[in-house]
């Protein structure tokens, strides 16, 4: 793998390929993408931007397609309740 | 949020996978101004999604990502269109802009996704489409040593465990809910196609010691955070395989949200088109898996003729019918052979989601007679998706047909839709033809 990028996904440092999308480190680090409206954890289902499971929270702004989204450095990722 | 730029193109292209790219480049090869707009950060579509690592591409997504840097083309990547202000206008939003589009002559090329069915456990975190987890690993999902159980219909299960077992997961077994004889049908009907056999033949080397299942189909996920192992009924008997994924996808369902939202006809679920790929909208041609699934070589040829008859080169258009009529019948025949038997019907038991966006349940759609009655009553098909995953569902379940499609057509920033009243007080957008 090429070099990696640091960034944060619950609190919790994790290291990810350069290039992985926001969805990839989630799923890495076993972290629900969001809870659903009757409180059940969801990750990625379609991986292209259709379905809208991945949707994560990302430096405080809400409903992010995590698959469609490079990890960048630094990046402070959370679970979208 | 104000438009940020307008942009006017001869042929502007809606999608950026192999359909689109072909038809870009043959309109820009007649020396008009074209537009590649696509909502991924690359081109390429989802087949040649670029990956993380070093995958090589193969032969033919090289030439054509070749042609298109040689070709005099404009590609607005990361940037999903939502919206038909006026008649030769589209918006498309980026991550944190608005860019206006205006074109002569449109070219649809927006591709299919996966048809998802529901059965117990299917929301589990790690259950994902087969195509799903595939662009997951491109985009740097270690997978060496997982174990994936790949299950569902259609030929891109074994394109995925090919593709998969390269990257060194383990894969105890491929579920293809077709039955042996349908499969033998298409294999002899394959045999008419010198390309597809090679493919089929390189699929077979890298499938070796892979087990292939077919009359088999999941009936349950099991796992309390996410999937540990899935049960799988095989030959009329459950079996159930601890795994860490399960990639499931049911053969794929074309993306005719945009051309139904700009007044293209649409015919038994596919975008309506002439021998020039013209849609029932003159000026909007529609090329690929919109017009009927039938795989890269079939887009990419759609994609040629679209694209030159875009740009008025008709008769270069035509040289290409011959090919493009003869793939067809092979598009034809993977719809009849990976057709989906009824026990995949009687999958989802009363408390599971159909609507995952609203999780709404399979007991909660049992009152509701129609999609519109289901949408009102229980909200399912309401959520964000707006139903592009649910719908294909309940049209398998229940038999219901979507309703119109309306604007915007993906969730859109509130400062997009407000660039709607900064414009002058002409028409609001019309609402599409019902689907």
């Amino acid at each position: 793998m090429s070099s990696a990028v640091t960034l944060t996904v619950n609190g919790a440092e994790i290291s990810v390929p350069q290039g992985a999308t926001v969805a990839v480190a989630m799923t890495m680090a076993g972290q629900p993408c969001r809870i659903s409206v009757g409180g059940a954890a969801r990750g990625p289902l379609c991986g292209m931007g259709i379905c809208f499971e991945c949707r994560v929270m990302i430096d405080g702004k809400s409903h992010c397609r995590s698959c469609q989204i490079l990890c960048e450095p630094g990046m402070d990722v959370k679970t979208d309740e | 949020m104000n438009r940020d730029s307008t942009t006017r193109f001869d042929v502007l292209v809606v999608g950026g996978g192999p359909a689109g790219m072909a038809a870009a480049i043959r309109a820009a090869e007649c020396g008009l101004s074209v537009g590649v707009v696509d909502d991924n950060a690359k081109l390429g579509g989802q087949i040649w999604r670029a990956g993380v690592s070093s995958d090589s591409h193969d032969k033919d997504a090289a030439k054509w990502h070749n042609l298109l840097r040689t070709a005099s083309v404009t590609m607005l990547c990361g940037k999903r269109v939502f919206h038909q202000p006026e008649r030769g206008v589209l918006w498309a939003e980026g991550s944190d802009d608005l860019v206006e589009l205006r074109y002569k002559n449109l070219v649809l090329a927006t591709g299919a996704r996966e048809r998802f069915l529901p059965f117990p456990g299917w929301t589990l975190p790690n259950v994902m489409g087969a195509g799903g987890l595939q662009a997951m690993v491109k985009s740097g999902l270690p997978i060496a040593g997982k174990r994936v159980v790949i299950a569902g219909t259609g030929p891109l299960l074994l394109a995925v465990a090919a593709y998969l077992r390269q990257h060194e997961a383990v894969i105890p077994i491929v579920c293809e809910q077709a039955s042996w004889s349908a499969l033998l049908r298409f294999a002899g009907s394959v045999v008419k196609w010198p390309a597809k056999v090679a493919q089929t033949l390189q699929l077979k080397k890298e499938m070796a010691g892979v087990p292939f299942a077919a009359n088999s189909w999941p009936v349950a996920a099991q796992g309390e955070d996410k999937i540990e192992s899935v049960t799988i009924s095989r030959k009329g008997r459950l079996q159930t395989i601890e795994c860490d994924y399960l990639a499931c996808g049911f053969h794929l369902v074309p993306n005719i949200e945009l051309p139904s939202l700009l007044g293209c006809e649409i015919r038994v679920g596919y975008v309506k088109v002439d021998e020039f790929q013209q849609t029932s909208m003159p000026g909007i041609f529609c090329a690929g898996e919109p017009t009927g699934i039938g795989g890269l070589e079939l887009s990419l040829v759609e994609g040629e003729i679209a694209g030159l008859a875009a740009a008025d080169s008709k008769s270069q258009a035509q040289a290409l019918f011959k090919t493009r009529d003869k793939l067809r019948s092979f598009a034809r025949s993977l719809d009849h052979a990976f057709s989906l038997r009824s026990e995949l019907r009687s999958l989802a038991s009363p408390a599971t989601l159909i609507c995952r966006c609203e999780d709404v349940s399979y007991a909660r759609l049992e009152e509701p007679t129609s999609w519109r009655a289901a949408k009102l009553q229980t909200r399912c098909g309401m959520g964000p998706c707006q139903g592009r995953i649910c719908g294909p569902v309940t049209q398998f379940l229940f038999d219901w047909n979507p309703d119109s499609v309306r604007p915007p057509i993906f969730p859109s920033r509130l400062e997009s839709l407000g660039a709607e009243a900064q414009k002058e007080p002409e028409q609001v957008v019309g609402t599409g033809g019902r689907g």
